[in-house]
């Protein structure tokens, strides 16, 4: 641990690397908001944000949030007020605890290592539809509900598939605890041996982050903007934020369980948190990337997608999996 | 199972409880009403359709038109000719050279005015480009609708292109006023020629993007595929035309049926569909596209020199007594004006028979029984203009 060599105090420590998360989860997703306007700008022929801070708009996300942060709060009127005013909350919390198990680098570039890691990240993962759901039923407003609804029903079609990817990764590395799953990659990455398992997490993390092509909870096309409809200044900046800041976390679960974590290749002198940044970076693009391609699908092609092919897939690599670890 | 009588409220709606018999164990539900628009992302514009929905499908439907009415109809009683030229090309905002062109046809044929070869033809290559103009913001909307971000950039980078070198010409962006009663305002600038016959070639290449991102994708298809059929017979009650009729495999196309400037000495396809589903209109509007280049291509070979107005027109126009219907083949569908005139200055009645106006009337025939993601891509392939329906 490289902390315990500066401090005594395991206090101190805690509070270090709590403050190091909590700052990390602000600044992740700016990083990566402002990577969306450029990339998709640029993707689709246009400039993208070139005044705030002078050099290429580097600080409109900033800039966007002092805007937040000004505008007035309304709670409509027939809106349930402690259960509106609640709900950004529990959607923001519980990416902040994903933050707290992603092992970044080794020795010690940890929040916490888990024994249980990963059966915490799928368990706290899921805790973020509560407060959709919540947003929708307290805004009391038809198109909310209707975007509420359907982030409850994409729930049942993604959290098995991930549940089920997750689950390969668990026997292959022979660990629930993300540092012991990277450490199981010390010889290949888990996306050679899983690369079913990869796709269907990668699917299943977009359906659970509503990003297009599975935005129907938001479809702002369909249902003006789902359940964060009424919701205006910093609250509706909580949804954007945990929007963007679930990207990161689950990048950087994929990264850990996939992509060999801290783990490089070729060039040895590169620092573990580099790599482990740099692989979250791709990830992130391209999730950015499918946003500029794919047009929505429906919910219940999500629902037949899911219980069709990926859940079967999923099992049928579970199984393969099984198979491999008894043989070799 | 012995029906029972509950009461429900609907979330957020004081004062809307209702008494509801349901079977024992079943769920107390009944059915919510929901607006789309008036102010709604994908109305373009002020369309307000009624939906009732159970679940998120819809059962009923109901278009609520009316609140772009400008009374354009009433208004042309009080302008004299040049200046309904002016007013018609607003009804429309996406086909204004097309609209003038049917209110200058009329007159023409009314007054029996010879126009020049050269204007006849100008008037079909602007006419064209003004039609692949309004194409490309359909194409570049439904994508946004159907949720691909990217498409609309594109088109509309196209657009702009295509708006430069109109503007070239009419020096208008979206209200051109170009055509006169006798032909046109004046000719062509120079090198504009070039520069359109330039401008084919890019539009044309460039197609292929929207071609892989939207035509070829597959979300795109299952998203649109068999979603909102409409059987050709219906659409022909409707006095549904244009692309959306097309879609149905009717071949009706004013210009082949009732050829008017010079469209019956250039060669061009009609486009059919087979299912008349949102994937065929689409489809459709997409090969219209090619069409009309293809039509503009054929005029720039073979356009005539010369005037492009009388030589001798009247200092005020009074078309005779007596009434015409003049139809053209809109970007969006059948554009007729009914044209009854006593002898004056102004007409006495200029009915308008509007294409986005009976393709909204279908929506009650095809939203029932259809979910709300469908329903956008359904409302986003009828392709109407708001200003067009309530004129």
């Amino acid at each position: 641990m490289i902390l315990d060599r500066y401090f005594e105090n395991a206090w101190a420590i805690l509070g270090l690397k709590l403050g190091a998360i909590l700052v990390l989860f602000l600044v992740a997703p700016i990083v990566v908001g402002y990577a969306e306007h450029k990339v998709l700008a640029h993707m689709q022929a246009r400039l993208g944000p070139m005044e705030a801070g002078r050099f290429h708009g580097w600080a409109q996300l900033v800039a966007d949030g002092v805007k937040f942060i000004q505008k007035e709060d309304i709670v409509p009127r027939a809106a349930d007020r402690f259960v509106f005013t609640i709900a950004p909350v529990l959607v923001v919390v519980p990416v902040i605890m994903i933050f707290l198990v992603i092992p970044f680098g080794p020795g010690g570039w940890w929040g916490e290592n888990m024994d249980l890691g990963l059966f915490y990240v799928m368990a706290i993962s899921t805790v973020g539809v509560i407060g959709v759901l919540a947003a929708g039923w307290a805004s009391a407003n038809k198109f909310s509900l209707i975007g509420a609804l359907r982030a409850a029903a994409q729930l049942i079609a993604y959290e098995l598939p991930l549940v089920l990817a997750a689950a390969a990764v668990a026997m292959q590395a022979g660990s629930l605890s993300l540092v012991g799953i990277v450490e199981a990659q010390d010889h290949y990455w888990f996306v050679l041996p899983q690369i079913a398992g990869f796709a269907l997490f990668v699917l299943a993390s977009l359906a659970e982050l509503s990003r297009p092509p599975f935005d129907m909870p938001v479809a702002d096309s369909e249902i003006i903007f789902g359940h964060m409809t009424e919701y205006t200044g910093i609250k509706m900046a909580m949804f954007l934020l945990a929007e963007y800041a679930g990207v990161v976390a689950l990048s950087g679960v994929a990264t850990v369980m996939y992509l060999g974590g801290w783990h490089g290749f070729l060039v040895g002198w590169i620092p573990g948190p580099v790599w482990t940044f740099a692989k979250i970076g791709a990830l992130a693009f391209f999730i950015i990337w499918l946003r500029a391609t794919y047009p929505r699908m429906r919910e219940d092609q999500l629902q037949k997608m899911a219980w069709k092919y990926m859940i079967p897939v999923a099992l049928a690599n579970i199984l393969l999996t099984g198979v491999f670890k008894v043989v070799f | 199972m012995t029906p029972e009588s509950r009461t429900i409220t609907l979330p957020g709606e004081p004062g809307s409880a209702v008494a509801v018999t349901v079977a024992e164990g079943d769920l107390a539900t009944r059915e919510m009403t929901l607006n789309i628009g008036p102010q709604h992302p994908s109305t373009h514009g002020v369309l307000r359709v009624v939906i009732t929905l159970d679940g998120e499908r819809i059962h009923t439907a109901e278009p609520v038109i009316g609140y772009m009415h400008r009374g354009f109809e009433k208004l042309a009683e009080a302008r004299d000719y040049r200046q309904i030229i002016a007013l018609v090309n607003r009804h429309d905002w996406l086909s204004a050279f097309c609209n003038e062109l049917g209110v200058a046809i009329a007159v023409e044929r009314l007054m029996g005015l010879e126009v020049p070869e050269r204007a006849q033809w100008i008037r079909m290559l602007l006419a064209e480009w003004n039609r692949v103009l309004n194409h490309l913001v359909f194409i570049g909307s439904y994508g946004l609708e159907l949720g691909a971000i990217t498409p609309v950039f594109y088109a509309f980078r196209e657009r702009e292109d295509i708006q430069e070198i109109l503007e070239a010409a009419t020096g208008g962006r979206l209200h051109f006023t170009f055509n006169r009663i006798g032909g046109l305002k004046d000719d062509l600038p120079k090198g504009f020629l070039r520069r359109s016959a330039e401008l084919v070639r890019k539009v044309r290449n460039r197609l292929a993007d929207y071609e892989g991102l939207l035509l070829g994708n597959q979300i795109f298809r299952k998203r649109t595929v068999g979603v909102g059929a409409l059987p050709g017979n219906v659409a022909k009650d409707f006095g549904v035309s244009g692309p959306i009729l097309q879609a149905c495999g009717v071949a009706e196309d004013s210009r082949k049926t009732e050829p008017y400037l010079r469209y019956d000495q250039v060669e061009f396809d009609v486009p059919v569909g087979k299912n008349g589903d949102s994937f065929d209109r689409f489809w459709v509007l997409f090969r219209r596209m090619e069409e009309s280049l293809r039509i503009i291509e054929q005029v720039h070979d073979r356009i005539p020199s010369g005037p492009v107005m009388p030589p001798k027109m009247p200092k005020t126009i009074k078309a005779p007594e007596g009434w015409i219907y003049q139809r053209t083949e809109n970007p969006l569908g059948e554009c007729g004006y009914y044209l009854v005139s006593r002898g004056d200055k102004t007409p006495w009645r200029l009915k308008m028979r509007t294409a986005s106006f009976s393709n909204v009337s279908m929506i009650p025939y095809l939203l029932p029984g259809i979910l709300v993601p469908d329903m956008i891509a359904v409302l986003g392939s009828v392709f109407f203009v708001v200003g067009d329906v309530d004129r």
